[in-house]
């Protein structure tokens, strides 16, 4: 039964090797449209498997002998994330003319003739996508983990091809490495880090699974050191992948250098999955120890959204904006879990709720503004330099209107899903007793306003040589970025990103239901 | 959508939602809808006419229901106050659904002609259709919240309409004027809707209806509220001066949002809450006394105007000051003020559309100085222009004879000195639609230069004929049905001799007032334009220095405003300023720390290690 209600997961791990075989078996000339469609029908499959074991409550399941709880918390963060992957699946799989978001070769090095001769017969690495199923089952596996074990299992499943697909991108590629090495370094470095609490935390508990840690902690030994220690590592390890200060320094230069599909993947997928292992650590291993973590938490909480924001600020490439978006927003979401407020009755608002609300919201706007990312172009690729967005407005309406949205939606502005999810989030805190944590928040809410509104002057209003010359960037483009064709499936994701955003400002209930049944999570 | 309602009722959503629709359309579509747009715009109003005329013959069929309850969706739902967007169907609503939506559908096809020749026609009909739409919602919903949508809804159409031709900075003006005169007046719906959510957690009309039956001094304040608010959308003083300066707009809209329908919203929320009223009767009194005072100043107003579409609009001031003097008279007038408002529809529209014909004919000039002697050249403007005034002065056995005389009663049965005013009003309308009329179709042409005037196109008469026939019947016929019809949202009204052939002194005192007005209109411009520069007149064409005391009222609160600008400018928007300014400051100060090198990232995490490490492990053993 047990292996039933797992299909999903055990469905994107072998899509994942068949993914491999399909790469031998398929002649080059098919092979991405073969395996784009692949990837995405495996996302489908279990994007169904989810909804069916939704609808069969036996199927939730506390499978001990396999250390993962499939409770709702399991399958709401799912279905989260396979709907984030097939958006960015949809995004890997964009060709503009002619070519995808990744390198032709990557075992050549930068500007050597081999690069050209591979982009000259048109070689394409589509490696990628199995890549991407690999990763995907980490993902799946880290917030269902109840086992200390079993998490850094999926951690670094979920990392792994992440590392390597941030080496791929075809233009810039000496950035691309250069972030992948930083990202690997790093994200080795708080691997490390993450395993040795776990080692310190079953030296205290005599058991890696959360039930047992949660076990020793109510026996009244919350206050050794030994327990504190672990407990303190193993969160640096989460709040390295959620990208929380201090532990946010790889973002901004990883999400500039990756290939801009990855980037997306990485926002929405890395970000959803951290924080469901994240909350299942903290609720379920050391809820009993929640007084010592709470106000920690919350600091760093206000500094991830500060730094987030005001880093934000001033910078001139959207890619790198987004980074620190993604860094703010994660602070955003840290303020409903730190105030722990547990569920009382049906369908009330709780810390769970209020994090699932604002990840859906942050991740729909997210993926739609990479979205138009990719589309806004000059002669020479993507256009991320802010400068070359100006006027876009005026040449684009449509486009521009949906990206308005997005950042409108990730600024918090009412209408939009973006607010509800800001609004849940600070009442969730309030109620929690941090009313420190919720002024602080209200401010950076509004110098992150500042900076998402930046991007909308500049698309609706800036003056193509105006902005040119108040940059300070050296790598100006010499002309405008434009669009040039929208491709349909681009089209339809940023509809249904736009509709949805729209939905879950306008009419929040629908999703509030799911998102309050979240709360329940097996022990 | 329904509501459980079945038959055509249960459709009535779609009478909202249709205009609504079309307007999207023909606003959204750009320039591919140039051919066409007109045509769908009126498709907007015709098939919820069709959808009207369904409804009347179900409600008439099933006698013993007399409100229908369409709801839709929950709308706001907040800890203990809840709103619906809820629908209430009955005799009340659908009368003014069927007059919106007839006289309408008229308007709209005089318009397809009228607008034939302006670049901005499918934008014109976009509009339109939002004021259909919205002018449905406010008669129709069931509660102040949503009727309030409506009520901003036809204000922002009014505003774009009268400012249609916005290169012209007299209708820009008069649009903003219209608008924030307006507001004025919303503040007095939305005040009264705070105290109502305040003092019975609910808006909606079946609630407060009961809820308020034992007055007191805050339901006092509701109904004066109320009035404000009606006071503000129907152009009666204090409020009045927007309306004369709204006749900026293209005539088709002037015939319908500032004659027959818009302009008559405030007589429907009196109307409708009644309830309100007939417990204070401070609110009513200063409902009755405002009428008065409006049906005066407007007629007088009309005597002076040069401009035949002002005097026209003073006019309308004027009648929509008898409904309000009806709808202040409490059970015993809100019928008549219903009835009159259903028969001035019809005859006003159809006195619109031929000046509309007239300036159609005359380059768009309104100066009626320049007219004269258009009854030759425009034989079925002239006559289905006679057939309005008829109706408008109370011409025996013609609309308003019927509709106004029942008020001019009511009144007296009031007060003498309202009925006596009212019956003076009835003098001056008569005076002052006589004029219009010697001085536009009868006497010397005075034309200008170059003016050659026609008879209007086919597609602008057939309107104007069919609106010609229903000011001439529609008070004989609604006559003995109206009261009874409206008794189940009114309540029965004083006993009035209604038959057709009736006569009391009060019916020969009006039929008198009719002939010295006439008469006096006769005398004085039966050989052309006089000398009109006595104080008297000069007073009604300065509007009674109403600008005057706007300009004083604009000047003093221009005044509060710049103060409170300041404190926008340097304390509100400073602060936020000063924020995102000290927000790039820190941030380009702070930027070093992201320096691009791993060393120094894998310092900050490492110290952010110790840091953490430190922090929970001392705080465990503190705490």
């Amino acid at each position: 039964m047990a292996y039933i209600a797992l299909l999903p997961l055990l469905v994107v791990a072998l899509g994942a090797l068949v993914g491999v075989l399909l790469e031998a078996l398929v002649p080059r000339r098919h092979r991405f449209v073969t395996q784009a469609w692949f990837t995405a029908a495996i996302v489908v499959v279990a994007l169904v498997r989810v909804i069916i074991n939704w609808k069969t409550p036996s199927s939730r399941v506390l499978a001990g002998n396999l250390s993962v709880s499939l409770d709702n918390a399991t399958l709401i963060v799912w279905a989260g994330l396979l709907l984030f992957a097939l958006g960015s699946v949809v995004l890997a799989a964009q060709r503009f003319g002619g070519v995808s978001s990744f390198t032709p070769m990557a075992v050549a090095a930068p500007g050597s003739s081999d690069e050209q001769t591979a982009e000259a017969e048109g070689v394409e690495h589509t490696e990628i996508f199995p890549l991407m199923l690999f990763s995907l089952t980490g993902m799946l596996l880290f917030p269902a983990a109840t086992d200390l074990l079993t998490a850094f299992i999926g951690l670094e499943v979920l990392s792994l091809p992440l590392y390597l697909m941030t080496a791929l991108a075809r233009r810039r590629r000496l950035l691309s490495h250069e972030a992948a090495l930083k990202y690997f370094l790093l994200g080795a470095f708080s691997s490390a880090i993450f395993l040795y609490g776990a080692a310190l935390t079953y030296g205290f508990a005599g058991g890696a699974d959360y039930s047992a840690i949660d076990r020793a902690i109510s026996l009244g030994l919350a206050r050794q050191p030994l327990l504190l220690a672990g407990f303190a590592l193993l969160m640096v390890g989460l709040l390295f992948k959620v990208g929380a200060v201090p532990f946010h320094a790889w973002v901004p230069d990883v999400y500039t250098g990756a290939p801009t599909p990855l980037t997306a993947y990485m926002a929405v997928g890395t970000k959803v999955a951290a924080f469901g292992a994240l909350i299942r650590v903290l609720y379920v291993a050391f809820g009993g120890l929640s007084w010592t973590w709470a106000v920690p938490l919350g600091i760093v909480a206000v500094l991830t959204m500060g730094l987030g924001a005001i880093f934000g600020l001033t910078q001139t490439n959207i890619k790198r904006l987004m980074a620190y978006s993604s860094i703010a927003h994660a602070g955003f979401v840290l303020v409903p879990i730190a105030a722990a407020l547990a569920v009382t009755t049906v369908g009330a608002l709780s810390s769970m709720t209020a994090a699932v609300y604002y990840l859906a919201s942050y991740g729909l706007a997210t993926l739609g503004a990479f979205a138009v990312i990719m589309l806004v172009r000059d002669g020479t690729g993507e256009a991320p330099d802010l400068a070359s967005w100006a006027g876009l407005g005026r040449r684009h309406p449509w486009v521009s209107a949906a990206m308005t949205l997005f950042l409108c939606s990730l600024a918090g502005i009412p209408a939009t899903a973006g607010f509800i999810g800001k609004l849940d989030a600070f009442v969730v805190a309030w109620r929690g007793g941090l009313a420190w944590l919720v002024i602080l928040g209200l401010a950076f809410s509004l110098v992150a306003l500042g900076f998402y509104m930046r991007i909308v002057l500049v698309i609706w209003f800036g003056k193509p040589s105006i902005e040119r010359a108040a940059s300070d960037s050296a790598d100006t483009p010499d002309q405008p970025a434009d669009i040039v064709k929208v491709p349909v499936s681009l089209g339809i994701l940023m509809a249904l990103c736009a509709v949805a955003t729209l939905i879950g400002g306008l009419v929040p209930n629908y999703f509030t239901h799911f998102a309050s049944l979240a709360g329940q999570m097996l022990r | 959508m329904t509501g459980g309602v079945t038959g055509a009722v249960g459709l009535a959503w779609l009478l909202v939602l249709i205009p609504f629709a079309a307007a999207a359309v023909l606003l959204l579509i750009g320039k591919a809808g140039d051919k066409w747009g007109h045509w769908l715009g009126v498709a907007g109003l015709v098939a919820p006419f069709g959808l009207a005329v369904a409804m009347l013959a179900q409600m008439l069929s099933n006698s013993g229901v007399e409100s229908y309850f369409v709801k839709w969706f929950v709308w706001i739902q907040a800890g203990s106050l809840r709103v619906d967007a809820g629908l209430q169907v009955d005799h009340l609503s659908l009368a003014f659904v069927l007059l919106v939506t007839g006289v309408g559908s008229l308007i709209f096809i005089y318009a397809v002609a009228y607008m034939a020749h302006d670049p901005g026609r499918r934008r014109f009909f976009g509009f339109l259709n939002i004021f259909a739409g919205s002018m449905l919602l406010l008669v129709l919903a069931d509660n102040y919240a949503l009727l309030f949508v409506g009520w901003e809804g036809v204000g922002l159409a009014s505003y774009l309409l009268i400012g249609f031709w916005q290169q012209k900075p007299s209708a820009a003006l008069a649009a903003k004027k219209a608008f924030i005169m307006n507001r004025i007046g919303d503040l007095g719906l939305l005040s009264a809707m705070a105290l109502l959510f305040a003092h019975i957690g609910s808006v909606n009309f079946v609630a407060v209806g009961p809820a308020v039956a034992g007055g007191g001094t805050w339901v006092a304040l509701v109904g004066c509220l109320l009035l404000l608010a009606a006071c503000g959308k129907s152009a009666q003083f204090p409020l009045q001066s927007w309306l004369l300066d709204a006749m900026e707009g293209p005539t088709p809209v002037s015939a319908l949002i500032h004659a027959a329908t818009m302009v008559t919203a405030g007589v429907y929320l009196v109307v409708r809450s009644q309830f309100v009223f007939t417990v204070s009767p401070v609110a009513m009194w200063a409902v009755a006394i405002v009428g008065v005072v409006t049906l005066l100043i407007g007629a007088w107003i009309g005597t002076a105007k040069a401009d035949i579409k002002k005097v026209l609009a003073g006019s309308t001031m004027s009648q929509i000051g008898y409904m309000m003097l009806a709808a202040g008279l409490g059970p015993a007038g809100a019928a008549f003020a219903i009835f009159h408002l259903l028969t001035h529809g019809d005859f006003k529209a159809n006195l619109f559309l031929g000046a509309g014909s007239v300036m159609h004919a005359m380059n768009d000039d309104v100066d009626m100085m320049h007219f004269g002697a258009l009854r030759k050249v425009m034989p079925w403007t002239f006559l289905t222009f006679a057939c309005g005034t008829l109706a408008l002065i109370g011409f025996p056995f013609i609309s308003g004879y019927y509709s106004k005389d029942h008020i001019i009663t009511a009144a007296f049965d009031k007060s003498p000195v309202l009925g006596a005013l009212a019956l003076l009003g009835a003098v001056v309308t008569a005076y002052y639609m006589t004029r219009l009329v010697i001085l536009t179709f009868f006497g010397e042409k005075r034309w200008e230069d170059g003016v050659h005037p026609h008879e209007a196109p086919g597609l602008m008469l057939v309107p104007m004929v069919i609106l010609a026939i229903a000011s001439l019947a529609a008070g004989a016929f609604l006559n003995t049905r109206i009261i009874g019809w409206l008794s189940p949202v009114t309540g029965e009204p004083a006993e009035i001799p209604h038959g057709l052939f009736e006569f009391t002194w009060v019916t020969g005192a009006a039929v008198a007032a009719l002939v010295v007005g006439v008469l006096a209109g006769w005398l004085v411009y039966r050989r052309g334009p006089v000398n009109e520069s006595n104080f008297l007149l000069r007073a009604a064409d300065a509007e009674l220095g109403a600008n005057a005391v706007g300009d004083v009222v604009v000047k003093a609160s221009d005044g509060v405003a710049d103060s409170v600008g300041i404190i926008d400018r340097y304390l509100v928007d400073g602060g936020a300023r000063g924020v995102y300014r000290a927000g790039i400051g820190l941030s380009t100060w702070v930027r070093g720390l992201q320096n691009g090198k791993v060393r120094s990232y894998g310092l900050m995490m490492g110290v952010g290690v110790v840091v953490i490490l430190v922090a929970v492990v001392v705080a465990g053993q503190v705490i």
